[in-house]
């Protein structure tokens, strides 16, 4: 469904624009209908620059991306963004903090069912809450900071339910909430799978990508270094910075050896 | 599943709904707020006597009507010119004309800074550098020179002209302002949301980044109106001022060019005198005043 061909972002640094620093260095994946593809990597080695590339927040320098076949950046953004949708990391920084938290679907009534009679668009909107597992009396009408980072990352996720959308790009969407919350948004990306949802899961945590995805693809340094199978990537890397990151990460019955 | 009964969300007492609350808040804090008041108060009398004077006075302002140099007296409340010109009519049509100075040169180079400091900081890259160049050129440009030039041009100048050049020579720093807060506003998550909606440009900066800096952009327009009188007020003092009305500094003009001080006319120059000082200063009181409504550190608890 969504197809990177030698990606590339340069971004220009410096006094004058006079330096070139490569973001992401001609990658290339993809994402099925109904498939989760993790996109592993550390702070800066390109993942949410990607995500914002499928987002068109960005444009590529070089490569192409396709959605469905046709190149994305000569499609109407407005009917691709029916499609494709994305969350953000950061919960509270997703929501204008002046206006209340119900603002994120009434902007897309506004764009996008202008004319849907406002019964008809509660229901919607009740029944994309309910798909989130949220309760819409105690979600609607309230203002970001009244509500808490899980119940906000769901109503994101319920916002994009509202376009019907075939592909989510999900940055780092669990990074800020705590375990017991991160398990249910996990769960729920998992409901959207089996409803035949693409998704680009972006994380750092090995777990999670492990937890949720078919495929992998591992970034280091704006380049792929690994891509494939979950299992195989987490069984049998191959790049020594793959078996790096598996062995940096803490396990819980093991302690570090000066405890 | 049913959403919330809209009149009983926004009856059921919440006790810490902030952007409702806020603004009740501002408010709660805007009529205790002794530098706001006064600043208030002030211009809102001067505001009265330019609306409603030239509606009381008898005669046009510039004309002869009764005797020279007569001090204040039940006739003429604030004495005659050398000419026998009734100070009074000069006064309330000059405050009036303040205003105007004020509404127009302020309002303009307001919609120019925040325009240019917007669309600046929202697009980045090229366009910011031309317009952040743009903005450079006209801060340096020498305002007191180009009107020098401009006068040599121009036979007659109105206020609404004068207006206009103040407003194009004085939106610089607001833009500059406006640009980097906009910098800073554009990079969080809610623009790139609003993006993803489809909302167009335009509304995101009116609707999304806008609101987040609406007192910042309601002290602007303060300032610039202060700024823009007493701008007024210097170039009529140095007799660039309209050529076809009576002005505060126009009025400053006439007594000093014909020795009204050395002839002991107080009742010349006093009272404009005192006008600019009063409103240009309220409005800087109030000014200071709204930034400790607005900003809670600055509160005086």
């Amino acid at each position: 469904m969504l197809k990177l061909q030698e990606v590339s972002k340069v971004f220009r640094v410096g006094a004058f624009g006079g330096k070139t620093m490569t973001a992401v260095d001609e990658v290339s994946f993809e994402v099925g209908r109904g498939e989760v593809v993790s996109l592993i990597g550390e702070s800066g080695s390109g993942k949410s620059t990607i995500g914002k590339m499928v987002l068109r927040l960005m444009s590529a320098n070089g490569g192409s991306i396709t959605f469905d076949g046709d190149d994305i950046s000569k499609l109407d953004k407005r009917a691709y963004y029916r499609k494709v949708q994305g969350v953000f990391q950061d919960p509270f920084s997703s929501y204008n903090p002046i206006f209340k938290a119900d603002r994120v679907f009434s902007m897309i009534k506004e764009v996008y069912f202008p004319k849907e009679a406002d019964r008809v668009w509660r229901d919607k909107v009740a029944s994309a809450l309910n798909d989130v597992r949220l309760d819409a009396g105690q979600v609607l009408n309230k203002f970001p900071h009244q509500l808490s980072g899980g119940q906000l990352q769901r109503l994101l996720i319920a916002r994009a339910l509202l376009l019907d959308i075939d592909f989510l790009v999900a940055d780092e969407i669990t990074s800020m909430l705590d375990a017991s919350t991160r398990i249910d948004v996990l769960n729920l990306l998992a409901d959207l799978k089996l409803r035949g949802l693409g998704v680009l899961f972006i994380t750092h945590d090995l777990a999670l990508g492990n937890y949720i995805s078919e495929r992998t693809v591992v970034l280091h340094q704006g380049r792929i270094v690994e891509y494939g199978p979950t299992a195989k990537v987490f069984e049998t890397p191959e790049h020594s910075y793959t078996r790096k990151l598996l062995a940096s990460v803490p396990q819980l019955h093991r302690k570090w050896e000066g405890v | 599943m049913t959403t919330t009964d809209p009149i009983t969300a926004i009856t059921a007492p919440d006790p810490d709904t902030p952007p409702i609350s806020n603004r009740r808040e501002a408010l709660y804090f805007a009529v205790r707020n002794g530098k706001l008041l006064v600043g208030v108060g002030i211009v809102t009398i001067f505001l009265l006597i330019g609306i409603v004077g030239p509606f009381l006075v008898k005669s046009p302002p510039m004309e002869y009507v009764g005797q020279p140099m007569m001090p204040p007296d039940g006739e003429y409340w604030l004495g005659t010119t050398t000419f026998g010109q009734d100070v009074l009519a000069q006064f309330v049509y000059g405050v009036r004309s303040a205003f105007v100075v004020g509404v127009l040169a302020g309002g303009l180079a307001a919609l120019i800074g925040m325009v240019i400091g917007f669309v600046a900081g929202y697009r980045g890259g090229l366009v910011d550098e031309i317009l952040n160049m743009l903005t450079n050129v006209v801060l340096v440009i020498p305002t007191l020179a180009v009107l020098l030039i401009i006068n040599a041009y121009l036979g007659v100048r109105s206020v609404g002209m004068q207006s206009l050049f103040i407003g194009l020579t004085s939106w610089p720093w607001v833009a500059r302002a406006i640009r980097a807060q906009t910098f800073s506003l554009r990079s969080r998550d809610f623009v790139d949301l609003a993006r993803l909606s489809g909302v167009r440009t335009g509304r995101i900066i009116l609707r999304e980044i806008a609101p987040n800096m609406s007192s910042y952009l309601f002290m602007t327009f303060i300032l610039l109106f202060g700024s823009s009188i007493l701008i007024a007020s210097s170039l009529d003092f140095i007799g660039l001022g309209p050529t076809d009305g009576v002005s505060l500094g126009v009025m400053l003009n006439h007594a000093n060019q014909w020795s009204a001080l050395p002839l002991g006319l107080w009742w010349w120059f006093i009272p404009p005198g005192v006008a600019i000082t009063a409103i240009v200063g309220a409005l800087y009181v109030a000014n200071v005043g709204l930034d400790e409504v607005f900003n809670p550190k600055l509160r005086e608890l």
